[in-house]
């Protein structure tokens, strides 16, 4: 394909095609995948420092619960902090952003399914956002529910409740039609060649991930909408007062959000499944497995929802069929972890910051993982629930494992996408600082989980403030390591020395095409002749 | 991923500007999407259902049954009228197609006044949520005119959009735009009315039928 | 995209007004069954007929009788999970209590 690359190094790169319009109107009104995919990753960088910023301020609270912020601040705190890292950062995350921009490049085609389906996801998305901010400033101010707006009080509270969760549906239908778009991409517009099983596994985990968003976000959308119904009309389903069952809004509500897991999930294994081959220079180990433990993770994790529930007061029958599943899905992700470790074995390993992240991303999954089976017991959960500990599983879920994940992507495809290379020393050197820091934040979370800490708290008992002042340094270092990131990144997109066409030696499609790719990504569709990572 | 079939002596065909096939993938993903939207409804209907038998056999009462049996044999053949107007255009038949869609254009506008008599002369009578009269009656019947209300009002709502949608196809089978070589646009339309019509054929036995 | 011929068959007239007789029919086969009375079996009675009458038009109607085996394919593990998501909601609210 190096032929390609030449005759295509005189076509203009996507940045500097011109189409209809010009201007800021040649973004925000583009169908083409690749700058819709940039688009979303400039905002959704930028909602996580946000949510950042709201995470270290609860931390500074935490230290001296009560010296910088109100109870009723700190409510609020992490109510918005939870939505905007959880429906505007990691949901949308990967797939809106990367899967945006490489499924198209990397199974042969030029563009999705429905191009201007995706930029109404795009204008969704942003729209969504903006209502969410605007809530924060507007009628009763943040909801101070927690992201989860548990009924009755989500019901019952006086802040901007109707306003926030309008923006979040509206992100629901975003992250559907991106979902629904992915689907029919992968079915209809592979090359000539392609069969399902050469397919990269960053597209079987936007695959799955893709039904997921299709099938839960429904539940969810339609469940938040009978809440503002609720507030304005009082029609009962979840107000006991009115007949109604406060434990059914908890279902509908985990219904989705538990699958949300695996939307913010799936794709990060997908991603470090693409950097493993690339910087060990080997085929992966179990394609197969690895593509068919995707899609079991999609299903099987649809089912487990109601271990958030063990102690609201679901039946027995209930806890014990969900805390069984709950178990049954961790196997999938086992055999992807194994997997990736023999990918890894005897092969030349070039230990680059897209593999580190790749690594810690294993080494900080496991612990979430592994925390998950623990509160995935019955008989640990009833201590458990509502403690630190949860807080610190799901960071190392959310954060060690999907964002990390979403950083190592970041870095492995900066060069193809900017045309540039980052300073790769201070890539490590984020990534240090990160991983200290995250460590020193969110373990300690377990070890106050342990202790008794219960979460969303904005004071404590003295015998926890060590804990809490450590955990809180650790956020300070971790905030370090992303400014190190950020700046690193921002300042290789207009300083950087131009990369290449396969910077890291990779073997998928994207790496065939110029850095950045021109506007129809390839000059003529290729043959695909075998898998996609042949080292031989 | 192509399908040729060649054996049927009524076969139209079609040229594949854009992709026919995923035009339609995408709109049935799509009503999946809707199938789990409703289906939220539906379960909460079951279980409440299940928790206060006796309210709802007693409500189901008070809805008419005239009406509703009225409502459903209207989207029956409003989806007649719609599967007839695909079939007529891939004849070239444009002008019995868009007959057929005004039809059903005319059909979805009476079953929505219908369901706004229907919901007049509840409002009238007080029952409606948050009234002063169903605070006093039983937390069952509170449940099940709250479900009645939001399902079948979700299910209005989408009909409106449903008349919207095709009053547009109508239009474009009319400029030509949807013609027998380009239809996806009325089929996927055609998708989406079928879809509502079987929304209706559940809703009607749980609410109306079930004494 | 590449222009491609694609032969598919229209459905006859005839077969969709047979389909509709069929759903007023058993529009009211069900209206009938109601006045029975049949109490708890009502509800499986009318939902029985109502699936047969949605089947009818999912089939004939929406054209699934004609669509690639992916979408049947998809449309069946669709219902399959609305299916297991209901049945594990019952898993609580019909055992509640002990």
């Amino acid at each position: 394909m190096t032929s390609a690359g030449d005759r295509a190094a005189t076509q203009p790169s996507f940045y500097h095609t011109k189409g209809k319009y010009s201007g800021i109107l040649s973004w925000i009104l583009s169908t083409d995948h690749k700058r819709i995919g940039i688009m979303y990753l400039a905002a959704i960088l930028t909602f996580f420092l946000i949510g950042v910023t709201l995470g270290l301020m609860m931390r500074i609270n935490l230290i001296s619960p009560g010296r910088f912020i109100t109870a009723k601040t700190y409510n609020r705190l992490f109510s918005l902090h939870g939505v905007i890292q959880i429906f505007l950062f990691i949901i949308p995350g990967i797939p809106a952003s990367l899967g945006n921009f490489f499924l198209p490049i990397l199974i042969g085609a030029k563009d999705v399914a429905f191009p201007r389906i995706n930029l109404m996801s795009w204008w969704l998305y942003m729209i969504g956002g903006g209502i969410v901010v605007l809530s924060i400033f507007t009628g009763g101010g943040a909801p101070d529910t927690g992201w989860t707006f548990y009924a009755p009080y989500s019901i019952r509270t006086t802040t901007n409740i109707s306003l926030a969760l309008c923006g979040v549906i509206l992100l629901g239908f975003s992250s559907i039609f991106t979902g629904l778009n992915f689907i029919t991409t992968i079915h209809r517009l592979r090359a000539p060649g392609m069969g399902y099983f050469r397919m990269p596994l960053f597209i079987w985990s936007l695959y799955a991930t893709a039904w997921t968003q299709v099938l839960a976000t429904p539940v969810i959308a339609i469940t938040l909408m009978l809440v503002i119904l609720e507030r304005f009309f009082a029609i009962g389903f979840f107000e006991p007062a009115l007949g109604g069952d406060p434990l059914l809004y908890e279902h509908l509500f985990w219904m989705y959000s538990h699958p949300a897991v695996y939307i913010m999930i799936l794709p990060a294994m997908g991603v470090v499944s693409e950097i493993f081959p690339t910087f060990a220079k080997r085929t992966v180990f179990g394609y197969r497995a690895i593509a068919f433990s995707s899609l079991a993770i999609a299903f099987v994790g649809y089912l487990v929802w109601g271990h958030h529930m063990f102690t609201s007061g679901m039946s027995d029958f209930a806890r014990v069929i969900f805390s069984l599943i709950t178990f049954m899905v961790a196997v999938p992700t086992g055999v992807k972890v194994f997997n990736w470790l023999a990918t890894l074995y005897k092969g030349s390993i070039q230990l680059d910051s897209p593999l580190l992240f790749s690594l810690s991303f294993i080494f900080l999954f496991s612990i979430a993982g592994l925390t998950g089976l623990t509160i995935g017991s019955l008989s640990l959960n009833l201590y458990l629930h509502g403690t630190y500990f949860i807080v610190g599983h799901f960071h190392y879920t959310m954060f060690g494992g999907a964002a990390f994940g979403f950083f190592a992507g970041i870095h492995y495809w900066f060069p193809k996408m900017t045309g540039r290379m980052f300073n790769e020393r201070a890539a490590k050197t984020a990534w240090f600082f990160m991983f200290i820091g995250f460590n020193i934040l969110y373990f300690t979370m377990f070890i106050l989980g342990l202790q008794g800490m219960p979460r969303r708290y904005f004071q404590y008992l003295p015998q926890f403030r060590t804990n809490h002042i450590i955990s809180t340094v650790g956020s300070w270092i971790l905030a370090v390591g992303l400014i190190i990131m950020f700046g690193n990144l921002i300042r290789a997109i207009f300083k950087g020395k131009k990369a290449g066409m396969n910077p890291w030696g990779g073997k998928t499609l994207e790496w065939q095409i110029p850095s950045p790719p021109p506007a129809e990504n390839f000059e003529t569709i290729p043959v695909i002749e075998h898998g996609p990572y042949k080292y031989d | 991923m192509i399908e040729p079939k060649m054996d049927n002596p009524d076969e139209i065909a079609i040229k594949e500007r854009g992709d026919y096939t995923g035009a339609k993938m995408g709109m049935w993903i799509f009503l999946f999407t809707e199938v789990l939207f409703f289906g939220v409804l539906f379960l909460l209907y079951s279980v409440f259902r299940s928790r206060y038998a006796l309210d709802f056999h007693a409500s189901a009462k008070e809805l008419d049954i005239f009406f509703g049996t009225a409502n459903t044999a209207i989207l029956l053949t409003s989806s007649l009228t719609m599967a007839l107007s695909i079939a007529l255009v891939r004849k070239g038949k444009k002008g019995l197609s868009i007959l057929c869609q005004s039809v059903t254009i005319v059909l979805g506008i009476i079953f929505l006044i219908n369901k706004y008599v229907e919901w007049g002369a509840h409002i009238s009578s007080g029952i409606y949520p948050h009234s002063a009269l169903l605070e006093q009656m039983s937390r069952g019947k509170v449940i099940f005119f709250s479900l009645y209300y939001v399902m079948t009002g979700l299910h209005g709502l989408h009909v409106l959009i449903g008349i919207c949608v095709i009053t547009g196809t109508l239009v474009f089978t009319a400029r030509e735009i949807i013609n027998r070589e380009d239809f996806v646009k009325l089929e996927n339309t055609g998708l989406y009315w079928h879809f509502v019509d079987i929304i209706w054929i559940y809703l009607f036995p749980l609410f109306y039928l079930i004494t | 995209m590449a222009e491609k011929e694609l032969a598919f068959a229209v459905v006859r007239n005839k077969t969709y007004v047979f389909i509709w007789l069929c759903l007023v029919g058993l529009t009211v086969l069900t209206v009938a069954v109601a006045r029975l009375h049949l109490t708890s079996y009502a509800v499986v009675a009318a939902m029985l007929i109502a699936t047969a009458k949605a089947g009818l038009v999912a089939t004939f109607f929406m054209n699934l009788r004609q669509e690639p085996w992916v979408l049947k394919i998809m449309l069946f593990l669709v219902l399959f999970a609305l299916t297991l998501i209901v049945l594990l909601t019952f898993s609580d609210v019909s055992f509640r209590h002990g």
